[in-house]
């Protein structure tokens, strides 16, 4: 048995490991690469889209011109509309799961169904919202329809990060207040909430980024193809951004002339988007602890 | 009083706490309920669309016919009854506007007064006919029969090879091409996603410094928030027209688009999941590896990934979860052709595509809606089946640890 | 001659001094421990000898350190190479998620040895080292999580022996172990001084007196004192290692 040559065998490692790594780091930079030339090739299309215009006034000429207010406002309503169901309530939920339920069947049980609402792909809750909302309990195409949803995506990841806040509060907090002779509650709300508040926020913040990007479960719950004015009541239909750009550059009466609003379109989602992921971030930053997305 | 008071809220909190808490399994629950409610129903319904009937000459031995041959007929595939009643005579085939072939229009009536009579003559005097029409058409005391459709089933829906649920006169439902066409798509995402999604994970858990990964860790989650229309309206302005002219195709519109554009969107899932996981392998292992001469990339390959093993797989499995459940962004760029596909350069359609292209125009309660609900139970089954198995492997990997 | 040798060595993690002007020489064939309190620096300075500090950002050390009369910082040192000299067992038993087998053969195959046949021999020669083939024997191709925490320890040190290191540190071998498993690793670090240069750092004096032929002690950062462990232990030059060694602090 000859035993490897100490310097050939140093060498080939070294040139083993740094070929692996070059791969590495150049496919690393290929998804970032990815990423800026989506979101340059669209800034850079869309820019010129954008004006005041383009964001307050009605689309025009089978909307190959004029603006994406309606859509703006639509969206804007099914976000208040789902975070009003979504966020109470799954804050209420988290606040449950982790600071009165023990370990147990019952937490057990809420754990996995959350898991699995979460893991429901976003067409299924459109099938479900379209048959419970808009057909059985007859609410018909409308911003209810859409918000609750919308709503129903939203709960696991708001349920999720509002845990994640909660956790990161420290035990002594709750220890110390509790042996002060404050209730569960009177600990809860007066000490471990404001605590965690701004790791709920943060969840908040990504949970509105998500849901105003969603189009699946819009498509037949609320969304409008055209629909030039403002609604009136929630029961009426909107148009929404996400379902605006697909029918524009899909099934528009005119694709090609279209393309500018499209572009303007997607750029104003991603800049939505950017900016919540840019305040959640700051925040993260601001008061220190982490709320992961996922 | 207020002790009471204050017992009396804290239970009442506690209860509005619970309710809450409850929400998502109550949603879960729904879901499950109306979905399969109505997609299971799907297999109680004949293949006509309701409201049409299918007749023949009352000598005519048949008295059913299975949805198939009924559209096998009407695309002249079957020409003779040998399969439906063993004999051997062709088949007439009659359309309700072939009526004018055998009546005068003053005959038929301004308002089809006079169509009912018209169309019980004929399929009286052909005995070989075989008429499909609309049910309120169908005289009092017609002289044919009206045949039996078979109920859908379910070999005839998984396994079928055609997805046509408005044809005439029969639906076919089959699908095949559209399971296929999903797990093609995916297929294809997670092969592109696996390797790049990976590698960056690797990079950003066991090379890059702690500057480069606080960079590119928000720009990772930035990717994952973007909305997935945005993704699809990219594919179809980019990557459809590039694979048109690089492939030379007549539409650009195919399975790859789609695989290009789900494994972009796979990535985050791929590239957190597997992230966490090797970020997790003890500190002491990578150290014992090091201190036996290993190199950094031998450590990697030897210790770290096999030790994270099972959150890499979860990552991989969730990211094909996430590729098979996605909508917008593959309606957007497959092309949608119902068909089995051959390569991935030819359109392609999957489930979700389906149910989102098709839900709109499907008539609340008929065939065609109840189908659609049908793909999403199929869907529903599959992401619940994938989330399960990983929660099983990152489940049964916590015992081994421990 | 000396095995180890180091020479006003001082080392920093990021600003913060973890040592100051350590001076050490270490004969080969003795065993030889680090005590003092918990944060002096026991633990920085056994890393140095097989560069392990090199993996933590942020650090800067000057002074030099020695290893057969060669300063293993200079540059051009191969840190692969030097590792393989310099075997390194840890506080908590760790080993690879891999079977019994491939745990042992693991430094010979990342140092390219292929011969089947050289490591299965190899690897029973190691694993008989530790006292350990008699359990193992018949599950080989086991995993290695499936042993005892004592059992893990001395496949770690076999581990460790497998590619015929010169020098051994240990970090508290046996502090997450059983008085037994502690006894037999105790016995076995005195079987392996006739060929091995053993370092040892351990919170217990009695393992301290027992194991090793010199000691040192550190407090603070700084070496305070050095000397043949009888010595040390029933006659200190210095107060503060009467103090430290009767229990009187830390
Ligand atoms: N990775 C690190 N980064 C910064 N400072 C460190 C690091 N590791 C150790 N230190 C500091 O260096 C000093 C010495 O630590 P070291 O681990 O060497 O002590 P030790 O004597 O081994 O202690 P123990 O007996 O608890 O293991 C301590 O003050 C410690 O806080
Ligand atoms: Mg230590």
């Amino acid at each position: 048995m000859q035993l490897p040559d100490e310097h050939k065998l140093a060498s080939s490692k070294k040139r083993k490991q740094a070929i692996a790594f070059w791969i590495f780091r150049i496919f690393s930079y290929a998804i970032i690469a990815i990423l800026f030339s989506i979101l340059s090739f669209i800034t850079y299309k869309g820019f010129s889209a954008i004006s005041w215009g383009f964001i307050t006034q009605m689309p025009e000429e089978g909307m190959t011109k004029g603006g994406i207010f309606p859509a703006i406002i639509g969206t804007l309503y099914l976000v208040c509309g789902s975070m009003l169901f979504a966020f109470p309530i799954g804050v209420l939920a988290a606040i449950y799961m982790n600071e009165y339920v023990k370990d147990g069947i019952i937490k057990k049980i809420i754990k996995q169904m959350t898991n699995n609402l979460a893991g429901i792909p976003s067409i299924v809750f459109g099938l479900f919202g379209m048959s419970l909302f808009v057909n059985k309990l007859g609410f018909g195409d409308s911003i209810i329809a859409g918000s609750l949803t919308l709503g129903l995506l939203a709960l696991p990841v708001v349920i999720r990060t509002t845990e994640e806040a909660l956790k990161a509060v420290d035990d002594t907090f709750r220890q110390a207040s509790l042996g002060l002779g404050a209730s569960k509650w009177q600990t809860t709300s007066k000490v471990v909430i404001p605590i965690a508040f701004p790791n709920i926020i943060t969840g908040l913040i990504l949970s509105i980024g998500r849901v105003s990007g969603e189009t699946a479960p819009i498509l037949f719950t609320v969304a409008a193809y055209f629909l030039p004015k403002l609604p009136t009541s929630i029961f009426d239909q909107v148009m929404a951004l996400p379902y605006h750009l697909y029918v524009i550059s899909t099934s528009g009466t005119n694709i090609e002339e279209s393309r500018p609003v499209a572009y303007g379109t997607a750029l104003v989602l991603i800049l939505i988007v950017l900016f919540a992921n840019l305040l959640a971030n700051a925040l993260r930053k601001y008061f220190g602890k982490k709320v992961k997305m996922n | 009083m207020k002790p009471f008071y204050k017992k009396f809220s804290e239970k009442f909190i506690e209860g509005l706490l619970m309710l809450s808490g409850t929400v998502t399994s109550l949603a879960v629950v729904l879901i499950v309920f109306f979905l399969f409610k109505e997609g299971v129903s799907v297999f109680n319904q004949e293949a006509v669309e309701e409201g049409y009937v299918v007749a023949v000459n009352k000598k005519n031995s048949a008295d059913h016919i299975s949805s198939e041959d009924l559209k096998n007929i009407y695309d002249q595939k079957i020409t003779h009854w040998t399969p439906i009643n063993g004999k051997p005579d062709s088949i007439v085939l009659f359309r309700l506007e072939d009526i004018s072939n055998f009546y005068s229009d003053e005959q038929i009536g301004e308002n089809f007064e006079g169509l009912p009579t018209c169309l019980s003559s004929v399929v009286d005097s052909l005995p070989d006919i075989i008429a499909f029409f609309p049910e309120r058409y169908l005289a009092k005391n017609f002289k044919g029969k009206v045949l039996q459709v078979d109920k859908i089933k379910m070999s005839e829906f998984f396994g079928g090879k055609e997805w046509f649920p408005t044809a005439q006169p029969s639906a076919q439902l089959g699908v095949m091409p559209l399971i296929l066409g999903t797990l093609w798509v995916s297929l294809g995402a997670i092969l592109l996603a696996l390797p790049l999604g990976l590698a960056a994970a690797v990079y950003m858990s066991e090379i890059a410094n702690e500057k480069v990964r606080r960079v590119m860790k928000p720009l990772i989650e930035l990717l994952a928030g973007i909305p997935s229309v945005v993704y699809g309206f990219f594919g179809l302005v980019i990557i459809v027209p590039l694979i048109q002219k690089t492939f030379q195709l007549p539409v650009g519109e195919t399975g790859l688009a789609g695989s290009i554009i789900l494994g972009i969107m796979a990535l985050p899932t791929i590239i957190t999941i597997s992230e966490d996981a090797m970020r997790n392998t003890p500190r002491a292992m990578k150290e014992a590896s090091l201190a036996l001469g290993a190199s950094k990339w031998q450590t990697i390959y030897k210790v770290v990934v096999p030790y994270s093993i099972s959150g890499i797989t979860a990552g991989a499995i969730l990211g094909i979860g996430r590729a098979i459940g996605e909508t917008m962004a593959v309606l957007m760029v497959t092309g949608n052709a119902a068909v089995i596909p051959h390569s991935i350069l030819q359109p392609v359609r999957t489930i979700p595509a389906t149910i989102a292209a098709e839900l709109g125009e499907a008539p609340a309660g008929g065939l065609h809606y109840k189908a659609l609900f049908a793909l999403g139970c199929i869907l529903f089954l599959i992401t619940l089946f994938i989330n399960l198995t990983v929660e099983f492997i990152t489940g049964r990997n916590k015992h081994q640890k421990h | 001659m000396n095995k180890i040798e180091s020479r006003n060595v001082d080392f920093f993690y990021g600003s913060s001094q973890a040592l100051k002007n350590i001076n050490i020489a270490i004969k080969p064939n003795t065993v030889t421990a680090l005590i003092g309190p918990s944060g002096c620096g026991k633990s920085t300075y056994l890393r140095l000898f097989n560069r392990m500090n090199d993996l933590i950002d942020n650090t800067r050390i000057s002074g030099t350190v020695m290893i057969d009369d060669q300063d293993i910082y200079a540059k051009g040192v191969n840190v692969d190479s030097l590792r393989k000299k310099v075997g390194m067992v840890f506080q908590k038993p760790n080993p690879f998620p891999k079977t019994i087998f491939e745990n042992v053969a693991y430094g010979l195959r990342v140092n390219g040895i292929t011969d089947k046949k050289f490591i299965t021999e190899r690897v029973e020669t190691s694993i008989k080292q530790v006292a350990l083939w008699d359990e193992v024997k018949d599950k080989l191709k086991k995993s290695a999580f499936e042993l005892s925490g004592g059992q893990q320890q001395r496949l770690c040190i076999a581990r460790a022996l497998a590619i015929q290191p010169s020098i051994i540190l240990m970090d508290e071998p046996t502090s997450a172990l059983d008085p037994i498993s502690t006894a037999k690793i105790e016995a076995l670090i005195y079987e392996l001084k006739k060929e091995y240069t053993i370092v040892i750092v351990t919170h217990n004096m009695q393992q301290a007196g027992r194991v090793s032929d010199t000691t040192a002690f550190f407090y603070m950062g700084e070496l305070i004192e050095y000397d043949n462990t009888k010595t040390l232990f029933t006659n200190p030059k210095i107060e503060r290692t009467q103090n430290y060694i009767t229990g009187r602090f830390g």
